[in-house]
C-alpha cells in the first residue's frame, strides 16, 4: 500500500475511561477533537474547564485537566472569574444548548460582550439530552419533544435560538463559527475551529466560541446512522459557517 | 497608626484590602455601594480584578471560579441579591471554596426597604441554598470590627476551605466612625493541595459536587459536617457584666449597641444586668448561653426582625432558663429607653 501511514495516537490528555455517552452521540467525537486541540497548542499544564450541567457534566471523568464543576448555566461566569483570578490559564467552558442558550444565556452573553478571554463550546443537539429530551432554546420548528409531543408550535414558543448569529454581532467576540461532525471533512473543520477558538483567548484577541451541531439519537427516536443525516436538515435552520474571525488568520 | 472617619461598607472593603483579597465582583445594590465603588478605586492599583457583574448571580459565579484557582475573593450584596446568589452559596460549600461574600442587608421580604433590618439571619446561619451545608457567619458591632472581622473571614475561609459571610446591615454599613487602620496578621494556609491552577506536573484535579456512586454522597455529607464540627471552635461572643446578673439581654450586630446602651442604663440603675452579643452566628456560641442559665437567670433576645435567633438562644439553654423575645421588625429603630423598660418588665416578673 502506497500513500501516508494512518496511525492512531491517543491524546494524552484524555484519560483511558470508556465514554459512557450513548450510541451515536456526538460528544465523544467533539471530546476527541477537544483534547486534540489542547494537546496540539501545549495546554494540558495550563487548561481550566468548567463542567456544564448536562451529559458532559462528567467531562472530569475523561479528560486529564483541571475543571470545574458550574451550577447550571453559569460556565461563562465561573469561567470569567477562573481567568480573571489568573490569566495564564487557558479557560474554555463546555455546555449543552440548553445550559448555554436558556438558563444561562445572559452570563453567555454578557461574558462574550465584555470579550472575555475564554472559550466556550456550545454543544447544539436541540433537545435537553441528560433530562430526557424536551423542549430547548433549539428545537426546531415542529420537531417533537416529550414537552412538545405534538411538536414545537411557533405560536406557542417561537422559532430557534440561533446563538451564533447573534454572537457574531459582538466586537468582543473574536472567533464565532458553527460547525458539524457527521461527516469526515466536518471533524476536520471543526478540529480547526475549535483550535481558533483557543487562538482567539492564546493571543488575546477575545471570546471565542465555537457551536457543534450535535447527534441526539436516543431523544431523536432515530437509530445512530440516521440521526447523523438528520444534522443536515438541522444545517438548514443552523447553516455551518466561520461568522467572525480576525484579520490574518 | 492611621485613623480615619470611615462607613461601614468602606470599612468591609478596606479590612478586605488588608487581607489581600485580589479579586472582587459585584452588581450595584443599596445600601452596600461603597464597597464595590472603593474596591473600583483600589484593587486595580495593587494589581487586582474589579469586575462589575451583570448580575448578582453572575457575580457569585464569578467568585466560584475565582475562588477555585486558589485566589482571594469575594463579593458583597444586600439582602435581594444575597437570595440570587442562594444556588451558588450551596455549590460553594459543596465545592469547600474558601470564598467571602458580605450582606449588607436591608428590610424584607420582597423588595422591603433599604433601611437596618436583621431579617436575614435565618438565611445566614441555615444556608439559603439546597442540601445540608453551612457558611462560617461573622457579625459585626462597629465598623474598626467590620475591618478586622473581614480580614479575618478569608483567613478562616482558608483554613476550613469553606465559604464566611459576613452579616451586617444598613446601619453599620452606612454610619461613620473613627477607623483604626491597624496591620492586621491573620494567618494564610496553603491552596497548593487543592486549588485549580493547571494540571503542571501532576495528574488533573476536579472540583465537583456531584456523587452518583453508592454511599458517596453520604460519605460527601458526613465529611462536610465533621467540618463544621470542628469549625464549632470559631465560636466568638462578647460578654459583660456576667458577674451575679439576674438577667441576660443578648443581641448580634448594629442593634447591640443600642442594647448595649440600654443594659448600661439598668445596671446604672442598680439592676444586674448582663450583656451577651455572638459574633459569630454560625458557629452559634452556644457555650457561654449555657453558662450563663446554668443559675437559671431569665434571657431577653432583642432583634431587629420578628425573631429569628431567639430559636438558637432557646437551643442553646435548652430549657434551663426563661427565653423572652423582644422582636421589633424593621422601620424604625428602638431607643435605649425602649430597651430599658422591657428588661424592667422582664426583672419584674422573677
Amino acid at each position: 500500500m502506497s500513500g501516508p501511514k494512518m496511525k492512531f495516537v491517543f491524546p494524552r490528555v484524555l484519560t483511558e475511561r470508556p465514554f459512557h455517552y450513548c450510541p451515536g452521540c456526538h460528544h465523544g467525537i467533539v471530546h476527541r477533537l477537544l483534547a486534540e486541540v489542547l494537546e496540539e497548542l501545549e495546554l494540558r499544564e495550563r487548561a481550566y474547564g468548567v463542567a456544564s450541567i448536562g451529559c458532559a457534566c462528567f467531562l472530569y471523568y475523561y479528560f486529564d485537566i483541571d475543571i470545574c464543576e458550574a451550577p447550571h448555566g453559569r460556565a461563562c461566569a465561573a469561567a470569567t472569574g477562573a481567568k480573571r483570578a489568573r490569566p495564564e490559564l487557558a479557560v474554555f467552558t463546555y455546555q449543552g444548548d440548553g445550559d448555554f442558550a436558556a438558563i444561562g444565556l445572559n452570563e453567555s452573553l454578557q461574558a462574550a460582550a465584555r470579550g472575555e478571554r475564554i472559550t466556550a463550546i456550545m454543544i447544539n443537539n436541540t433537545v435537553y439530552g441528560m433530562t430526557g429530551g424536551q423542549l430547548s432554546p433549539t428545537t426546531l420548528p415542529g420537531q417533537r419533544t416529550t414537552t412538545t409531543p405534538e411538536g414545537r408550535d411557533p405560536r406557542m414558543y417561537g422559532y430557534p435560538l440561533k446563538v451564533a448569529e447573534i454572537l457574531a454581532q459582538f466586537p468582543g467576540v473574536a472567533y464565532c463559527a458553527r460547525v458539524a461532525v457527521n461527516s469526515p471533512r466536518r471533524v476536520l473543520e471543526a478540529r480547526q475551529a475549535l483550535r481558533q477558538a483557543f487562538l482567539a483567548q492564546l493571543e488575546d484577541r477575545g471570546f471565542g466560541y465555537v457551536e457543534v451541531l450535535s447527534a441526539c439519537p436516543v431523544n431523536w427516536k432515530l437509530d445512530p446512522v440516521s440521526a447523523n443525516k438528520k444534522v443536515d436538515e438541522l444545517t438548514q435552520t443552523f447553516p455551518l459557517k466561520i461568522f467572525r474571525t480576525w484579520e490574518g488568520l | 497608626m492611621k485613623t480615619l472617619l470611615v462607613k461601614g461598607s468602606e470599612a468591609i472593603a478596606l479590612g478586605a484590602l488588608a487581607a489581600d483579597c485580589r479579586c472582587y465582583f459585584g452588581y450595584p445594590i443599596t445600601p452596600q455601594n461603597e464597597i464595590p465603588e472603593l474596591m473600583a478605586r483600589e484593587l486595580p492599583k495593587r494589581g487586582g480584578v474589579f469586575l462589575q457583574a451583570e448580575s448578582e448571580l453572575a457575580a457569585v459565579n464569578m467568585l466560584l471560579g475565582a475562588a477555585s484557582t486558589g485566589v482571594r475573593a469575594m463579593t458583597s450584596s444586600s439582602s435581594p441579591g444575597i437570595s440570587l446568589m442562594a444556588e451558588t452559596f450551596s455549590y460553594l460549600a459543596a465545592l469547600e471554596l474558601p470564598a467571602v461574600i458580605v450582606n449588607v442587608s436591608r428590610g424584607g421580604p420582597g423588595l422591603g426597604g433599604i433601611e437596618a433590618s436583621q431579617g436575614d439571619y435565618f438565611q445566614a446561619t441555615r444556608g439559603a441554598g439546597h442540601g445540608d451545608y453551612h457558611f462560617l457567619v461573622l457579625s459585626p458591632a462597629s465598623i474598626q470590627e467590620a475591618y478586622e472581622l473581614t480580614a479575618r473571614a478569608f483567613s478562616l475561609a482558608e483554613k476550613y476551605r469553606q465559604p464566611a459571610l459576613i452579616l451586617t446591615d444598613a446601619l453599620l454599613g452606612q454610619m461613620k466612625e473613627p477607623l483604626r487602620l491597624r496591620r492586621l496578621r491573620f494567618p494564610r494556609y496553603p491552596v497548593e493541595d487543592w486549588a485549580l491552577t493547571g494540571a503542571r506536573g501532576r495528574p488533573g484535579r476536579t472540583l465537583r459536587s456531584l456523587f452518583l456512586g453508592p454511599g458517596e454522597l453520604r460519605a460527601r455529607n458526613l465529611l462536610l459536617q465533621r467540618k463544621y464540627q470542628a469549625m464549632r471552635r470559631e465560636a466568638r461572643a462578647e460578654i459583660l457584666y456576667a458577674e451575679g446578673a439576674e438577667l441576660v439581654v443578648t443581641a448580634f450586630g448594629s442593634l447591640s449597641r443600642i442594647v448595649r446602651e440600654a443594659v448600661e442604663m439598668a445596671r446604672e440603675k442598680g439592676y444586674p444586668v448582663a450583656f451577651l452579643r455572638p459574633i459569630t452566628l454560625f458557629p452559634f456560641p452556644d457555650r457561654p448561653y449555657r453558662k450563663l442559665a446554668e443559675g437559671g437567670q431569665p434571657f431577653l433576645v432583642v432583634e431587629l426582625n420578628c425573631g429569628q435567633m431567639v430559636e438558637d438562644v432557646r437551643l442553646a439553654v435548652c430549657g434551663r432558663s426563661r427565653v423572652e423575645s423582644l422582636a421589633l421588625p424593621p422601620s424604625d429603630l428602638p431607643a435605649p429607653e425602649d430597651i430599658y423598660r422591657r428588661i424592667r418588665r422582664c426583672l419584674a416578673q422573677r
